[in-house]
């Protein structure tokens, strides 16, 4: 193998899954959501993603089921393309292009120039190629709002309702006429009668819309033009963000800002139910088209599957993206999962091997209040000691004219829950905002301090208390030692701004402005001041390892210092203008970002060597304030010398959007492609005794099978050969074939052939190989002739018992030749 | 769908008050047994011998009771007028009695008829005692004379007209039969022997003392007289050793723990204190209902006897061990509980598959209207929240749980429709609680900013109602007495602030030639006071 060390950045997991509305399939098995530039399918049952429909080259912006083949999607993009998707399979089987981009999918659908949207009609052509252009576009309306949630078909696609602004616009296709409805800018009471989002009763001429002000509208007799009327509802507090009908249009559900899961029972309004506290607030709903499942995204990005009876089955939680990470990234040292701010007062734990979130730690412990303009308490500091057995967090509260409300948590590890349980709380640890908190990295030393760095001038060492107090004595009184504070430090009445423990846990490093201070932790000795004016002091860092001896620097004046502690005096400083500066926990190497013309170039270096490691231009646009390494599981052996500091960590930071970024190397690259692709997750099947019978002679007649040769009816893809089996299954006894033939047939399957196993594992390459190639071609082209041969076999069997059909008879052959081939390697032996 | 929350009530640490061994030790006493007498208890005494009956002296009686009756197992009633020190022999066996008509009477403990009458002194009797050698008795009298009797012949032995008052207290030594003390209302305390007929030392209580206690070695003796307790060191010549100053009114009886490690004074102020013998500090502090006279503990500390002047006798026995232990286990015998727990404490075998029932979720009365937006209620519910404590079954207000219902509505943002809209008795029961919350250092933010608000709200209706002008009034004048409060602690903070300031030694940065060379700013250290901070 060859060794590319070409170094690449890359989005790594956590995309948004709440961005539009899920869609439900039509047998409530899968859910199909759009995740960034693919639609993800999970399962409805388990939550696991089985697919993941890659191909779009840029944000996915709509995924609807194809209404007359409903094991297949349409999705799509921002690239200004609609793909038709096998789901079941993870197949692409088709692409149209669109001549500008699309907006919305709702059967046609709406392509906007500019910032004006227009909802155009798409003529799909029928045509075998796989990448189709569609020219013919006609527009339907105009003007018509950019969510689509406010755009709806109504009652089997008589009608289209579009609400933007304070307008109201219904189209008829048979009339080719629209009507329009607008409301008055209602500031009486405070109410605003902006539309928030349209859905259509799906047998009744009625349409229901949200306003901003809370209140849902019922529209009805609008295909006139004054005589329509209109009746309200009112529970929501806030704006109504999704509305969505039953299918049978008995109930009528409806979220908001709330979080609480509202259902209406059509033409009993006063009839409610209520599934309140969903975590965060609603941005969509659907409805499988059954009426078994609700399911509801969330702006924490969640997706919440209901039953029908109003009772939360399942949850998908994807990685939780507030507007700001207050907390720096950290890694949980146990779990080794990426640990930040996640749902309001909570941290999240996520496991960047697996891409999942492992799970919430509620920090704030109390009840979110879910109402905009709220001040809120926020986390807004954590750290790990080095061991991961102590977390420490600072969570906040500034109310207008109030005072600061601060708190500081010690949370211990508890082994038997596998999770953090509070230790101490400590209120108001300070008297003004925390600028900054570590942990004395030590892993040896018998007691673990914290260091908080205050805007109140000030910073305190914490401790946890020492045993003394239960010295058998009375160990009922005190079980547990809790954290106190064991020294308040302060520097000349100056503002501290990051605090840095050495490697061994030796020394601590403040900053006050312009000002390093240098304390020894044991005797809280003031041992020396570094400075480098005029400018503050913006993050701190001590080598690691060899570079123990080295504390590093950044300012707000554009300069890179690195002092030698030996000496104390200045080893070397650098013009740059550092937005963050990391080391890495398992190296030498540090990381700076450098902002430079809204760009932010990295560099890797080791203090002791005045030639950086490894440098990248335009790593992405905008200035990076939060990074991290993350250890790996698996030391790489990357032997390319621009590479190797990924060798033991990965580099992971957060991009001004909230977008999660890391640095991969070609190999890597290439070993996730392949451990993907064992991983993907049949689901399709129910495991019932009859597949793991059947399934596995499926498995093993596809080996056996000759791909060159002949189709067989097994070799369909899943959906057909269930079928197949069905018929099978439901046929009357007395006009199957006679139970021994098939007996036989089937222990034959069972048996291993010996040869065979080599053969087949090279057919296997081959057949995966000419996949790759032509795969849509050949499911294109296949499926149809293999459906007819199953419908027909189906079909023989039933007309006439004893009559073979073609597929049995080719079954026969097959048997022999492998019966034939299973002699041999016996003789063989 | 996520379960609500309840109100997080903050956990404020308990100032002043810590759990020691000592009072674990002294707590673990059961609800006191209550006995009236006739007149108030002037004095208790333990019988030395087991079962350890205690001999009771009050108005013209002496009561023995058992360690564990509650009715009187003896009473001695030939008393032509108060009796007075109604004490034990050392085997038990004899009772000594004073009276107010200055005949001290010996009975038999098996008796009735008093054996020995000896008459002699002019004036009421308060002090008698057996000397070690059990055949003499010492008598103090209003008279200010001391005498010593002979049992046997029931004469005179010799009298001791020292004192210059009353003499209310004595003791005679348990190793000496010959040593004994007086005190006297003159102040002094006199140390007498027997075999020369005049005090061999004396010391200068200061106030009139009222009670005397010899430790067990009798090198140290504990006087009580005043407010004061003190403890002389008799082996140096009657050398004061400690004066003890806690309580505030008169202390009238001391008693010493069966180890000798604690000393236990009982005084008019109603409170009974423990002390350190090493380091004579307060340990523990008990609390009765009346002025104590009286005060006795039974061999092992085994109960606490106190008499009052509203002629209460307070005995309190131990808790034996399992009792301490198992406080619950007396309710686990009740036959609901078993029905309450019935199946509860099934063991699941191997293979049981457990379906687990959803555990209800139980919210206290402010919760369940919180949970319903009910912020008005949820106020209201939260102001009438009551803890009932099990010790003494009164009522005691929970101000933290009222805070805290108080800082959620205000993190909820909805304090103001809380507050708002209450009528005369609503808004006198919020002010009420302001004027017995606001000023505590642990709420004061919160309610501040309720106070504002209240204040806001109801300015325009003031001068409506005469009982909320009174209160708005009263919590003016707090305000006022706290900003004067604050004030005064500034300065006393400023004040100490110079002391610790001048006091410090100024420190030198340690710098290095190089980093100076560098041209590294350099300041000198201002070693901050390290602080301990209380979390």
């Amino acid at each position: 193998m060859v060794e590319h060390g070409d170094i690449r950045v890359v989005h790594r997991g956590g995309s948004k899954i709440n961005f539009r509305k899920p869609v439900i399939t039509n047998d409530s098995r899968f859910l199909l959501c759009a995740s960034g530039e693919s639609v993800k399918v999970f399962s409805t049952s388990t939550e696991e993603c089985i697919h993941d429909l890659r191909g779009h080259t840029d944000l996915v912006t709509g995924v609807l089921i194809k209404p007359s083949n409903h094991l297949q999607a349409f999705s799509c993009s921002a690239d200004g393309t609609v793909r038709l998707w096998d789901f079941t399979d993870g197949i692409l089987i088709k692409v149209r292009l669109l001549p500008s981009i699309v907006v919305c999918p709702v059967l046609s659908v709406s392509v906007s120039s500019q910032s004006l949207f227009q909802l155009v009609a798409v003529h799909l052509p029928q045509s075998g190629d796989q990448l189709v252009e569609a020219r013919e576009l006609s527009a339907v309306l105009t003007g018509i709002s950019s969510n689509p949630a406010a755009t709806v078909f109504g009652r089997g696609g008589e009608y289209i309702a579009s609400a933007n602004g304070l307008q109201l616009e219904v189209y008829f296709f048979k009339k080719q006429k629209a009507y329009r409805f607008s409301l008055k800018e209602d500031n009486k009471k405070g109410g605003k009668n902006t539309f928030t989002c349209v859905a259509c009763h799906p047998n009744d001429d009625c349409i229901a819309t949200g306003h901003e002000d809370g209140k849902i509208r019922l529209w009805r007799n609008f295909n006139h033009k004054k005589e329509y009327t209109y009746s309200t509802l009112h529970w929501h507090h806030s704006a109504v963000s999704s509305l969505s009908f039953t299918p049978e249009g008995t109930n009528l559900l409806s979220g908001g800002i709330e979080s609480v899961l509202v259902q209406w029972r059509y033409n009993q309004e006063n009839q409610r139910d209520f599934l309140p506290r969903l975590g965060a607030a609603i941005t969509h709903i659907a409805v499988s088209p059954d009426g078994a499942l609700y399911c509801t995204s969330h702006s924490d990005n969640k997706i919440t599957i209901i039953q029908s009876c109003v009772k939360v089955s399942a949850v998908i939680q994807g990685l939780v993206k507030g507007e700001s990470v207050g907390t720096d990234l950290m890694i949980d040292p146990r779990s080794k999962s990426l640990v930040l701010n996640g749902k309001p007062g909570h941290l999240q734990f996520y496991s960047l091997q697996r891409d999942k979130l492992l799970y919430n730690l509620d920090i704030v412990q109390q009840e979110y209040i879910h109402e905009s303009g709220l001040q809120q308490f926020e986390v807004v500091k954590a750290a790990f000691d080095a061991s991961g057995n102590w977390l420490a967090t600072v969570e906040e509260r500034k109310q207008k004219g109030a005072e600061l409300e601060l708190n500081l948590k010690l949370w211990a590890f508890d082994e038997q829950t596998q999770s953090f349980v509070l230790n101490t709380t400590i209120s108001a640890p300070h008297e003004a905002q925390i600028t900054g908190m570590c942990f004395s990295h030590a892993t040896d030393s018998q007691t673990t301090m914290l260091v908080s760095t205050s805007k109140d001038g000030h910073f305190k060492a914490w401790q946890l208390a020492a045993q003394s107090q239960t010295d058998g004595k009375q160990p009922s009184v005190c079980p547990c030692p809790s954290w106190s504070c064991d020294f308040v430090g302060a520097y000349h009445g100056l503002v501290p701004e990051c605090c840095s423990f050495s490697a061994d846990g030796s020394l601590l490093a403040v900053s006050f402005q312009e000002v390093v201070t240098v304390w020894s932790p044991a005797s809280w000795e003031l041992l020396t001041t570094l400075s480098q004016p005029p400018k503050a002091i913006r993050n701190l860092c001590f080598g690691r390892l060899s570079c123990s001896k080295y504390l590093l620097g950044t300012t707000d004046s554009n300069l890179l210092c690195c002092w030698n502690l030996l000496t104390c005096s200045l080893e070397w400083s650098t013009s740059m203008d550092v937005s963050l500066l990391l080391a890495d926990p398992l190296s030498e190497n540090m990381a700076a970002f450098c902002c430079q013309a809204g760009c932010t170039d990295l560099f890797v270096f080791k203090p002791s060597e005045p030639r950086p490691l490894f440098s990248q231009k335009a790593v992405c646009s905008g200035m990076v304030t939060r990074a991290v390494f993350a250890p790996r599981e698996e030391m790489l052996e990357s032997c390319e010398e621009s590479s190797q500091w990924l060798n033991r960590s990965q580099l992971y930071f957060l991009t001004q959007y909230m977008d999660l970024m890391t640095f991969t190397t070609k190999t890597e690259e290439e070993r996730l492609m392949a451990s993907s692709k064992q991983l993907v997750i049949d689901d399709s099947v129910a495991m019932t005794p009859f597949y793991l019978l059947l399934g596995k002679h499926r498995q093993q007649q596809q080996g056996g099978d000759d791909p060159q040769s002949g189709v067989s009816a097994e070799r369909t893809p899943l959906p057909q050969g269930s079928v197949a089996i069905k018929e099978l299954l439901q046929t009357p006894a007395h006009v199957l074939p006679s139970t021994s033939f098939l007996c036989s047939m089937f222990v034959q399957s069972l048996l291993i052939s010996v040869t065979d196993s080599s053969k087949h594992a090279e057919e296997e390459m081959e057949s995966e190989k000419e996949e790759e190639d032509s795969e849509e071609e050949i499911e294109s082209s296949r499926t149809r002739p293999e459906q007819q041969a199953a419908v027909g076999g189906g079909e023989a069997a039933e007309s006439a018992a004893p009559a073979m059909t073609k597929a049995q008879v080719r079954e026969l052959r097959r048997v022999k030749k492998l019966d034939h081939s299973w002699l041999a390697g016996l003789l063989d032996s | 769908m996520a379960s609500f929350k309840p109100t997080k009530i903050q956990v404020y640490p308990k100032l002043g008050e810590k759990v020691t061994q000592d009072t674990l030790y002294w707590k673990n006493y059961k609800a006191p047994v209550q006995i009236k007498e006739f007149g108030a208890v002037t004095h208790i005494d333990f019988s030395p011998v087991a079962p350890h009956n205690f001999a009771v002296t009050a108005f013209t009686r002496v009561h023995i009771y058992g360690p564990f009756s509650q009715e009187p197992v003896k009473t001695f009633t030939r008393f032509k007028d108060t009796a007075y020190s109604g004490r034990f022999r050392s085997d038990g066996q004899l009772l000594v009695a004073g009276c107010e008509d200055s005949v001290v009477r010996l009975f038999d403990v098996g008796g009735k008829v008093a054996l020995r009458m000896f008459r002699g002194h002019t004036k009421a009797v308060h002090v008698t005692d057996f000397t070690s050698d059990r055949y003499q008795i010492l008598t103090g009298s209003d008279d200010y004379t001391c005498r010593l009797w002979d049992i046997p012949n029931s004469t005179e032995l010799n009298t001791y007209q020292e004192h210059t008052d009353y003499i209310r207290c004595g003791v005679t030594s348990k190793l000496n039969r010959d040593l004994f003390i007086t005190g006297s209302y003159d102040h002094t305390l006199k140390l007498f022997d027997a075999r020369v007929d005049r005090s061999v030392m004396t010391m200068d209580h200061g106030q009139p003392v009222e009670s005397l206690l010899l430790y067990p070695s009798e090198g140290l003796l504990v006087s009580a007289g005043g407010r004061y307790v003190k403890v002389w060191d008799l082996l140096k010549g009657g050398q004061p050793l400690v004066s003890l100053k806690n309580h505030h009114k008169t202390v009238t009886s001391l008693c010493l723990s069966t180890n000798g490690q604690r000393l236990l004074s009982a005084s008019l102020d109603r409170h009974v204190k423990v002390y350190n013998t090493t380091n004579y500090k307060v340990v523990h502090n008990f609390d009765y209902a009346a002025s104590i006279l009286s005060l006795a503990l039974a061999p092992d500390d085994e109960s606490i006897v106190v008499g009052m002047t509203n002629s209460i006798l307070s005995i309190k026995h131990r808790k034996s061990p399992e009792e301490s232990k198992e406080i619950s286990g007396q309710q686990r015998r009740r036959p609901s509980y078993r029905v309450f727990v019935k199946g509860k404490n099934y063991v699941p075998k191997q293979d049981d598959y457990l379906v687990s029932k959803p555990v209800k979720q139980h919210l206290a009365k402010y919760d369940k209207q919180l949970k319903k937006f009910n912020v008005s209620k949820a106020l209201d519910t939260a102001l009438e929240v009551k803890m009932l404590t099990l010790a003494t079954w009164t009522r005691h207000r929970k101000p933290e749980i009222t805070v805290a219902v108080i800082k959620e509505l205000d993190r909820r943002g909805t304090l103001n429709n809380a507050l708002a809209g209450r009528d005369e008795q609503g808004l006198s029961q919020l002010l009420n609680f302001l004027i017995g919350n606001l000023v505590d250092p642990r709420f004061a933010p919160v309610l501040v900013t309720a106070a504002e608000m209240i204040l806001d709200i109801y300015h325009s209706v003031i001068g409506q109602s005469p009982v909320v002008d009174r209160q708005l009034l009263r919590l003016q004048e707090l305000l006022e007495r706290e900003i004067d409060y604050q004030q005064d602690l500034l300065e006393v903070l400023g004040m100490l602030d110079t002391m610790f300031a001048s006091a410090l030694p100024r420190k030198e940065v340690p710098c290095s030639g190089a980093s100076r060379s560098n041209g590294l700013a350099q300041g000198e250290a201002s070693t901050s006071r390290a602080q301990l901070q209380a979390t």
